[in-house]
């Protein structure tokens, strides 16, 4: 396997973890899910700094979002696959 | 690569700016501790309660404020003695006051301090610390400035510490085994690196040693919220759990309740965490708890600087997520070395502890390397395993103990700073 793009906690998980610097819109990232170590392939449509989070699969706006196969926060606008998530478009159910 | 060698590429290279430094970021192969830690020992000092220290210091503890700049000038004095100066002491009360005194006297008792001088405005809060030091066995005495004045007072404590450190300096070091060490955790400047990388190479370094019989402690109560669920579940026994989840609810209900202004999202998460990619503070309590491991449970939630006193094992306690503090309340519970998991790259030292710094992120490592003491980017790279990061940070805790200088020691960083509840009188 190659060094991957994108890392995902858990199979449950709605959002992963791009890893590398500098990912440009358009990469066709290796993706790998590291609780199994199984891997897919997912388009980013943006640029996206690392650490920051990409979707996996389409997320209406009000839909819980997974990580660590736990629940994260919602989402407070509809994302597709493959966008950058973060506080423009999520938020906490704490405060 | 020899030091020499290493010397030579750098003085060769364009300026680094802090280009992440192999030659001490990855473990000799002769100093694999990890390689069989039932039986791995490390050269420390044995005090006089049977506890081990990896450093030697000699201490110029402050009761209040006011006494800052009588201690600073005995460390003037007499070279190589450590003056902890910080910002309270007076006029406290309650639990408050209660917190104070148990951080000096911790600090003054932690067995990486070989001796200590301790200074106050009067003789009565001073004498506290002194006899609550003094319970250890190592040597303690007390001045108070009051009746005499600074100059005085300096004279007389530098040369107590003057003795106690030429005494401390002739101190031998002893054979320990790792399994006598007390390592704390706290993560800092988080991001989404930290669930992935450091936190669980903390979590991997514990369920190795914690069997062993070494001491942990975890704490950062507000960065829980929204893992509370797990953490409960990682209690001991339904009491311990029940013990813990009170703490958490009152911070919830005492702290964020009573004073937040709108809500928590310009703090928690943090600016830094933000940048680094966290969203939600949910999201950054999930890695956080990732620090204590797959197999470890928590025997007991200790008050702010409270020694545990359960035997060993993975400790909780309550302590405020801002880095400085916590790692003080942890060093005055005991603990002998921290080890510090951080994403963007949080710089924070201790005066007394040893503060090794663990990062994941490959651009943290780029920018600011001279702050990391343990690489574990490799991790997301998926070229180095989990438990292959958890040995490298076995080896780099038992190199610390034998006295290889952290990145914080080496670059001055003596963050302390007390706790404070309330304000004061």
């Amino acid at each position: 396997m190659g060094v991957p793009q994108l890392l995902v906690h858990d199979g449950k998980d709605t959002v992963g973890v791009v890893v590398v610097e500098g990912l440009k819109a358009g990469a066709d990232m290796l993706c790998v899910v590291t609780h199994d170590n199984s891997d897919f392939r997912l388009k980013s449509k943006h640029d996206i700094p690392i650490g920051h989070k990409v979707a996996l699969k389409d997320i209406k706006s009000g839909d819980t979002i997974w990580k660590y196969g736990q629940d994260i926060g919602k989402a407070v606008a509809d994302i597709a696959t493959g966008e950058h998530v973060h506080t423009h478009n999520m938020k906490t159910k704490r405060w | 690569m020899s030091l020499q060698a290493a010397l030579e590429h750098e003085m060769s290279s364009p300026f680094p700016g802090g280009a992440p430094d192999q030659f001490v970021t990855k473990a000799l192969p002769a100093e694999r501790a990890s390689a069989d830690y039932q039986n791995a020992t490390f050269m420390g000092w044995r005090r006089e309660n049977g506890r081990v220290g990896v450093r030697n210091h000699v201490v110029l503890l402050p009761l209040d404020d006011l006494s800052n700049a009588a201690c600073e000038a005995v460390a003037n004095n007499v070279k190589g003695t450590l003056a902890l100066p910080h910002a309270y002491g007076r006029l406290q009360f309650g639990e408050d006051l209660e917190v104070h005194f148990r951080t000096l006297i911790g600090i003054g008792s932690n067995p990486n301090v070989a001796a200590v001088v301790v200074i106050g405005i009067e003789d009565s809060w001073t004498g506290r610390v002194v006899d609550g030091i003094a319970k250890t066995g190592k040597p303690v005495v007390g001045f108070g400035i009051e009746g005499h004045g600074d100059i005085a007072i300096i004279a007389k404590a530098s040369y107590a510490a003057k003795r106690m450190l030429q005494w401390a300096t002739e101190l031998p070091k002893t054979e320990c085994k790792l399994s006598e060490l007390w390592v704390s955790t706290k993560c800092g400047e988080s991001d989404t690196t930290t669930g992935l990388a450091s936190c669980p190479t903390v979590g991997n370094m514990y369920d190795k040693l914690i069997p062993q019989g070494i001491y942990g402690v975890f704490g950062e109560t507000s960065e829980i919220t929204g893992a509370e669920h797990l953490c409960k579940e990682r209690a001991a026994s339904p009491e311990v759990a029940e013990k813990w989840f009170k703490i958490w609810k009152a911070y919830q209900d005492d702290v964020i309740e009573a004073h937040k202004t709108d809500d928590l999202s310009d703090s928690q998460p943090t600016k830094g965490n933000i940048a680094g990619g966290l969203s939600t503070i949910e999201e950054k309590a999930l890695g956080n708890l990732e620090k204590i491991g797959r197999e470890c449970t928590y025997i007991d939630a200790l008050q702010p600087a409270e020694a545990p006193a359960k035997g060993p094992g993975l400790y909780f306690m309550d302590t405020s997520s801002a880095a400085a503090e916590c790692v003080t309340l942890m060093a005055a519970a005991g603990y002998a070395i921290h080890t510090f998991p951080t994403g963007q790259g949080n710089v924070i030292g201790n005066p007394i502890v040893p503060v090794i710094k663990i990062t994941g992120n490959p651009k943290t490592i780029r920018t600011m390397g001279e702050h990391i003491d343990v690489d574990v980017s490799g991790i997301l790279r998926r070229d180095m395993t989990l438990d292959q990061a958890g040995d490298s940070l076995i080896d780099m805790v038992v190199r610390t103990a034998n006295g290889r200088l952290t990145a914080a020691e080496s670059l001055g960083h003596r963050e302390f700073v007390m706790t404070k509840l309330y304000r004061s009188a």
